[in-house]
């Protein structure tokens, strides 16, 4: 499916990471890799720790123990603005959009860390400041294009639908250029229509752009379509990690889906 | 006619100094989604640090330009106010990131009793005068219109336009800027904000600042009309029915609602006034607001919030 892309080295690396909040263990001794241009996904039941992994990869949470390394840099105590300088950028489970400005607005923001004129340049508006803001302008408007939602650029994002919502995520996201891509549940609540789209826009963004992308997602048969490898997680112990195909012929992995027989 | 006019008019001028302390409410809380009960502290601070720097400096370096003095005590009265909200930003409020709204609520009542004590501490606790040279003589208006014409207080008239231009510079400012952007981005969302790499601390200190300005300037206003004392602290307190009125997330809101307030009680207390024995002045502003919170609890601007169940 995704043939001319090439996956390329390790861009990623999460070793033995152990997150505890209090006396839960949300997380135990977890490694794995995400490798260039791959889609690497997430999966596991309810509670499984799937979010908090990605919130320490995203540093909202800083796990206890362990090294997270992106491009040969290792960080511990980073937060997620860090990590966002670092070109890791990310859609919420629940949407954490900006609900009262609209779509336009939305993505803009995600240009943030692009823009490079100060407070004064902006609040006088220089000329330098005027043209910061076209480009970043045209940037935000091949995103709209490219996600299909140019009919809604000037509505406020809290009105649209939530499947709109959701992409409108995506954008905001897909905005900061990022080289690695984090989306938890992206399809999450969605119909068969909505979620084939959304399809359609991950793996475009991961072909065109070569974005590397790391995704949590319940539905199994999204899932095995459109990853590369796929990692199983299990009350925040890894418990397969492979190939789709591999992942749906381990033994363990349909014990935690499927429960033991007694 | 020209009474009404007059009271109008005096209502008007009023307003727009109540829409001037609530604009500090309203621009901290567009942009850090906190409550700043320290907003009223916050005026009489900076009143305070004004009228006794313009004391200070001419003893300090033998200044004796009233102009000069003026401009270096705003000058720094604004850095005091500036190195407020860092403190406030790297003390309390950075502290606190995605904690729940009541926290943060009451995160700013412990600063606003800080600042009430501390600014007496520091700048002392007599009554001061702030004098910027405003015109003080009324002036009368439309006398061929009406006999005897309008009377018109020229300080208020002074402060009705600086405050006008000071709204529509910070709205503009909001609306169409990238850091404006930014801004209302933290009110929205904390978390998202982060994560798009928006630095919390920094436009949390550029917000409390702007909103150190913004009382800064009703500070002097108010402090040049009524002398600057404790009480001062208090017309914050009237900027509460306006933000609930005009909406919380709302400059123009402020705005208006400030106007609406402010000519509501002057015309109420000259013309419905006398049914109630006089005084209703003081409360009918919070009676207003009382039945705006029942029939448009998102105020008259502010953005309706509509939850998916």
């Amino acid at each position: 499916m995704n043939n001319h892309r090439s996956i390329g080295d390790v861009v990623l690396d999460v070793k033995k990471i152990s997150l505890s909040f209090g006396g839960v263990k949300a997380l135990t001794d977890i490694s794995f890799d995400v490798r260039e241009h791959e889609v690497r996904a997430i999966i596991g039941p309810n509670g499984a720790g799937k979010s908090s992994l990605l919130n320490c990869i995203n540093g909202v949470y800083q796990p206890q123990q362990g090294t997270i390394t992106f491009r040969g840099q290792t960080f511990q105590h980073m937060n997620s603005r860090q990590v966002a300088e670092m070109g890791v950028a990310r859609t919420f489970q629940s949407l954490a959009l900006f609900k009262g400005m609209n779509v336009v607005d939305n993505l803009m923001s995600g240009r943030n860390l692009k823009m490079k004129t100060n407070i004064f340049q902006q609040a006088l508006r220089l000329p330098a400041a005027q043209r910061e803001e076209i480009a970043h302008r045209e940037f935000v408007e091949r995103i709209i294009d490219f996600l299909e939602i140019q009919p809604y650029r000037k509505t406020p994002v809290g009105r649209l639908p939530y499947g709109l919502q959701k992409r409108v995520d995506l954008g905001r996201a897909l905005a900061m250029e990022p080289q690695v891509l984090l989306l938890d549940e992206p399809m999450a609540g969605m119909n068969v229509e909505e979620k084939q789209d959304m399809c359609r826009f991950v793996l475009d963004v991961n072909d065109e752009f070569g974005t590397t992308i790391v995704l949590i997602e319940h539905d199994m048969g999204v899932v095995m379509d459109i990853s590369d490898r796929v990692v199983v997680l299990d009350y925040g112990r890894k418990i397969g990690d492979g190939t789709p195909q591999e992942v749906r012929a381990s033994p363990e992995v349909i014990t935690a889906y499927l429960g033991t027989a007694h | 006619m020209g009474p009404f006019l007059e009271t109008l008019i005096g209502g008007l001028m009023t307003g727009m100094l109540y829409s001037l302390v609530a604009l500090g409410f309203v621009l901290i809380f567009k942009a850090s989604g906190v409550f700043n009960f320290a907003q009223g502290a916050m005026v009489l601070f900076a009143a305070l640090a004004m009228a006794r720097f313009a004391e200070w400096i001419p003893t300090w370096i033998g200044l004796h330009n009233k102009l000069l003095t003026n401009m270096l005590a705003f000058a720094v009265a604004m850095l005091v106010m500036v190195a407020v909200a860092w403190l406030v930003e790297r003390l309390v409020l950075g502290k606190l990131v995605n904690q729940e709204g009541i926290t943060l609520l009451m995160a700013t009542l412990g600063v606003a009793y800080f600042m009430d004590g501390f600014g007496q501490t520091a700048f002392g606790s007599d009554i001061y005068k702030i004098d910027v040279g405003m015109p003080k003589d009324p002036i009368f208006m439309m006398e061929s219109t009406f006999q005897g014409g309008i009377l018109v207080n020229q300080e208020d008239l002074v402060a009705a336009v600086v405050a006008a231009a000071l709204v529509a510079v910070l709205a503009a400012f909001f609306q169409y800027t990238g850091t404006g952007r930014a801004l209302r981005a933290v009110a929205d969302d904390h978390q998202a904000a982060q994560s798009i790499g928006i630095p919390l601390n920094r436009i949390w200190v550029i917000v409390w600042s702007v909103a150190g300005f913004v009382a800064l300037v009703a500070g002097i206003i108010w402090g040049s009309k009524l002398g600057v004392q404790f009480s001062l602290g208090l017309v914050a307190l009237k900027a509460l029915p306006v933000v609930i009125l005009g909406g919380l997330t709302s400059v123009p809101g402020a705005i208006i609602g400030g106007l609406i307030i402010g000519v509501g009680e002057k015309l109420s207390e000259v013309y419905i006034g006398p049914a109630f024995g006089g005084g209703i002045e003081i409360w009918f502003a919070y009676v207003l607001a009382l039945v705006f919170l029942l029939v448009r609890p998102q105020g008259l601007f502010g953005e309706k919030i509509i939850d998916r169940v």
